[in-house]
């Protein structure tokens, strides 16, 4: 028996995995242990769930499907993983679905247990794969997961419902057994979650280590895998998701501000993870309003901006354009809030679950009248946390909306975190007016910001709002001198945020023909083609842009001194018409819309066409 | 609801509120009242700093309000106004913040924020100037414009069925609800001062005359031949009385009201409905608040009722003192460095 436990250890630079299974199995709670497991053993990861929109769509069905797809190695990498090496599939429709995308001769395991002729219907099989030979490409491992769970459970009191619902983790344990993995992490998160619960704890406990022993004990394993932690900078780190990091950097710029932080939200998949993150934060004074619609949501933020709050609302597309005429308002009134919007798949309810990049030009021109505001976006999912507060550190410095653009790729994808030493980070002053010598509500600083005096402030009562308002003086003015000098210097101010932004760094070979321009999430998926285009002899150089409005003041040199432009998207062109626009530069476009991520593999491709077949000679 | 018991340490008077601005209301209109009386009365309520007043509107006739009250103010956008006022308020509890609205305003565009405000009991005080009619977009039917009504887009009569203010705000959970007219001055500041003392969402009704394009409206309500057979004032704990001679009353007979001839011989003030501000059942005051779409019944005015409750802004409060007794007060290295940590040396 002993002699069976020596399996080989094979050792590997990298892997992804998908976990699929019925949207009821567990799949994210599996796919996020892993993915802590995986940044505590010390990899570097990047991960990618993708759920149906129904909560529990009928069991067994191919759109009731759920996936987490992580992708970990022991070098630096910047993506989920264009396609899986292994596929843990729960059921005959996580089969289906997810097999197309599963490398040639990668691993699939399968709970066999599930492939009875109601779930092979349910997922449109005419026959079992299991035993049909049509999965003959691959490496196919059947595990009789439901009944091993329920046999390694047997006396725990509990219904076979709850028990059936373990299954995941003995998933999980396999895959750790499988990987080389302690349990630790998520021995410790099941005591944590279930301190309450001794039952569950005891069932769940066993789960994962019956999963970990089924792989030591059975003759269908021959080897197990391993991968070196990587070189990572040294530091303390910490795995964190898109919205995490987002709701974490508005509470440190709250701290460093001095400002107390009031949220006005309105749940919207998939930004409901920042309000409900930031409603634990009472220990801070953090203040959540869930509001009765979108529109309350950025209206009391406004409220809570003008009586002296660091204020945002946060939202997903079309909560973005139920926001738009309260953003003109907090144009109009130059007062400081942020907006941050997860983009999704569009337009209208879209693809809720899904990911897209098509609502930039929304976010910079969407507003009735000239109406300007500064837009940033996050490139992964712990830029996020460095967005957040550079969003408020200019929203208060320049008395303005700032739009603040993440998407649900990395709003709900995740990576190592390195801890930012809090002393290191910049306080962000706020200065309130206190005197009234020299007030004047729209009064403006060198930076053309007009003063904050909030209520409770004694003699510096003044009135506010959407119409327009006289220079310097505050009060309604129909002049149309004056309207017009408004208009220019409510842009001016923020076009000045030009000269308080950094400049765009250009990567890998500044001094090639082609560049390849992004923004926002595409980071990872372009950087990563970008290296391996050069690995295979390219010529490459990339800028990424965070900031879109303004754009930084080098963007022009940059565009003007490469021959020929790539601009890959999750839309139709957004980035690229705003360059054609600005900058009279013509750009290769590259766009898929498909709700999910740009794979490596296509940007790629287009990089090696654009630059031309020859390694770029 | 005297004040008598508190020190009055701020004394102002009804100039201190008002602003530098021109008033530009069409003359005639039920609006300078409205302002006058509100100016009159805040000297006797307003017993704070008078720079942690805040005068918050939506758009609409009624909402150039904040203009003309030498207040912090914000002029909003169109049915906004019940929300942006309540980020003020949870933002900062110390400010006492007022809404001026009108019935496009709170009703139509703004009523999904307007119940929502009652039902959390947000610590605002809202002034509806209801005028029946739009009047800024100059004389479009309003959802308080009555069945019937003869405005530029019903040319042929409303076929709409109007909101009943009070009552809408009764079925949103308001903890204050009153009503009074732009002409009754001395009433109309009795109503100000009892809104402005309610701590939790306060509702004022304030039937307001548009001269120009819906006069008339509440003439019957108003002229003094007319007024006293056609408006019942609410005062708690007295019976419900009315008309010229103090000849009519109202009895509750199961759940139907009753008017009753005191002359008859047949009812005295004995039998009459007692009306009570504090009654913790609603359903005595929305039958008093249907009198006006009842044959034969008086318009109510005065206090419907009044409950008191925790306020939004109180709920958070507490909330966040409770986890900060409990927790302590945040850290920031602790909340960022938390959850499964390694390190890279």
């Amino acid at each position: 028996m002993e002699q069976e436990k020596d399996k080989e250890l094979l050792e590997l630079k990298e892997v992804t995995i998908r976990f699929a299974g019925d949207s009821g199995d567990g799949m994210q709670l599996t796919g996020t242990q892993f993915s802590d497991n995986t940044a505590w053993v010390g990899n570097d990861l990047n991960t990618l769930p993708d759920y149906p929109a129904e909560i529990r769509a009928p069991a067994g069905t191919i759109y009731g499907v759920s996936g987490f797809q992580l992708h970990f190695s022991s070098d630096d990498i910047y993506t989920p993983g264009d396609q899986p090496d292994v596929l843990v599939a729960m059921n005959p429709a996580a089969l289906k679905k997810n097999l197309p995308e599963l490398k040639p001769g990668g691993i699939v395991i399968v709970n066999s247990d599930s492939f009875d002729q109601r779930n092979l219907s349910l997922a449109n099989y005419q026959s079992n794969p299991l035993e049909d030979g049509s999965l003959a490409g691959y490496q196919v491992f059947q595990v009789p997961i439901t009944s091993m769970t329920q046999r390694a459970l047997e006396g725990i009191k509990l219904t076979p419902k709850e028990i059936s619902r373990t299954k995941n983790f003995f998933a999980l344990g396999l895959m750790y057994w499988l990987f080389n993995r302690p349990l630790d992490t998520t021995l410790n998160w099941i005591h944590q979650k279930f301190a309450k619960k001794p039952e569950y704890i005891e069932a769940n406990e066993k789960a994962l280590k019956a999963g970990y022993d089924f792989g030591d004990n059975t003759e269908i394993f021959t080897s197990r895998y391993s991968v070196k932690p990587a070189k990572l900078e040294p530091g303390v780190y910490r795995n964190i998701s898109g919205n995490e990091a987002t709701a974490l950097g508005f509470l440190t710029a709250s701290v460093k501000s001095g400002l107390p932080l009031f949220l006005g939200s309105y749940p919207i998949t998939p930004a409901s993870e920042i309000l409900q993150y930031l409603s634990e934060l009472k220990s801070f004074g953090v203040k959540t309003f869930q509001a009765e619609d979108e529109i309350a949501g950025i209206t009391t933020a406004i409220g809570a901006a003008f009586a002296g709050n660091l204020a945002i609302t946060n939202t997903s597309g079309p909560g973005l354009s139920l926001k738009s005429e309260a953003i003109g308002l907090a144009v109009m009134t130059e007062l400081p809030i942020v907006i941050i919007d997860v983009q999704r798949g569009g337009p209208s309810t879209g693809l809720p679950t899904k990911t897209e990049q098509a609502d930039l030009l929304q976010a910079v021109f969407g507003r009735n009248g000239e109406a300007p505001v500064c837009v940033l976006a996050a490139k992964t999912p712990s830029h996020c946390f460095d967005m957040a507060l550079e969003a408020s550190r200019i929203a208060i410095k320049y008395m303005t909306p700032v739009i603040l653009l993440t998407d649900g790729y990395i709003a709900n994808g995740s990576e190592p975190w390195r801890l930012p030493k809090i002393d290191e980070l910049p306080e962000i002053p706020v200065n309130f007016v206190k005197e009234k010598d020299g007030y004047f509500p729209y009064a403006r600083n060198e930076y053309l910001a007009r003063p904050w005096a909030i209520p409770g402030t004694p003699n510096l009562e003044h009135r506010i709002g959407g119409l327009e308002k006289s220079n310097i003086y505050g009060n309604v003015s129909y002049d149309p001198e004056n309207h017009h000098e408004m208009v220019t210097l409510r842009r001016k101010k923020i076009m000045n945020i030009q000269n308080d932004i950094p400049d765009l760094e250009v990567e890998g070979d500044k001094d090639s023909e082609l560049l390849v321009v992004g923004w926002g999430g595409t980071y990872g998926a372009i950087k990563e083609a970008v290296t391996k285009a050069r690995e295979k002899g390219y010529k490459i150089a990339q800028i990424h842009f965070c900031y879109l409005y303004p754009f930084p003041k080098n963007t022009k040199d940059i565009l003007k001194s490469y021959k020929k432009i790539l601009v890959p998207e999750i839309n139709l062109g957004q980035l690229a018409y705003m360059i054609r626009s600005e900058f009279l530069v013509d750009v290769i476009q590259y766009n898929l819309v498909r709700g999910l991520p740009l794979r490596v593999s296509g940007i790629l491709d287009k990089i090696i066409e654009v630059a031309g077949g020859n390694n770029g000679q | 609801m005297d004040n008598k018991t508190e020190v009055r340490e701020y004394h102002y008077t009804a100039k201190d509120f008002a602003s530098d601005q021109d008033v530009r209301w069409c003359p005639g209109c039920g609006d300078y009242s409205i302002l006058a009386q509100v100016q009159r009365s805040f000297p006797e309520i307003i017993n704070k700093p008078k720079e942690n007043i805040v005068w918050v509107s939506g758009i609409g006739c009624s909402s150039r309000f904040p203009y003309y009250m030498n207040t912090y103010g914000f002029h909003g956008i169109h049915g906004r106004a019940t929300a942006i006022a309540t980020g003020v308020k949870i933002a900062n509890p110390e400010l006492d913040v007022w809404v001026a609205t009108g019935d496009g305003d709170l009703l139509s565009i703004g009523g999904n924020h307007f119940i929502h405000t009652c039902r959390k009991n947000v610590d605002i005080k809202i002034v509806l100037f209801n005028n029946r009619i739009y009047g800024l977009t100059k004389g479009q039917y309003s959802p308080t414009s009555f069945k019937g009504q003869v405005t530029k887009t019903t040319p042929f009569g409303s076929v709409d069925y109007p909101f009943n203010p009070p009552k809408l705000a009764l079925g949103a959970e308001a903890t204050f609800i009153a009503r009074s007219i732009d002409k009754f001055a001395k009433h109309l500041q009795e109503m100000i001062k009892r809104a402005g003392l309610h701590k939790g969402t306060a509702f004022l009704e304030v039937f307001q005359n548009c001269n120009i394009f819906n006069d008339g409206a509440f003439d019957l309500l108003t002229d003094k031949d007319t007024k006293d057979d056609n408006v019942i004032e609410l005062k708690h704990g007295e019976p419900l009385i009315f008309g010229k001679n103090k000849d009519k009353g109202i009895r509750l007979e199961g759940f139907n009201p009753v008017v009753v001839d005191l002359t008859s011989g047949h009812y005295s003030v004995n039998d009459l409905w007692v009306h009570d501000e504090f009654d913790p059942s609603p359903a005595r005051a929305s039958i008093i608040m249907s009198f006006d779409e009842r044959e034969g019944f008086p318009t109510p005015i005065g206090v419907f009722r009044q409950i008191i409750k925790e306020t939004c802004d109180e709920g958070i409060t507490r909330q966040i003192n409770e986890v900060k007794a409990k927790k302590g007060e945040g850290s920031l290295e602790k909340v960022l460095y938390s959850g499964n940590l390694w390190e890279v040396k």
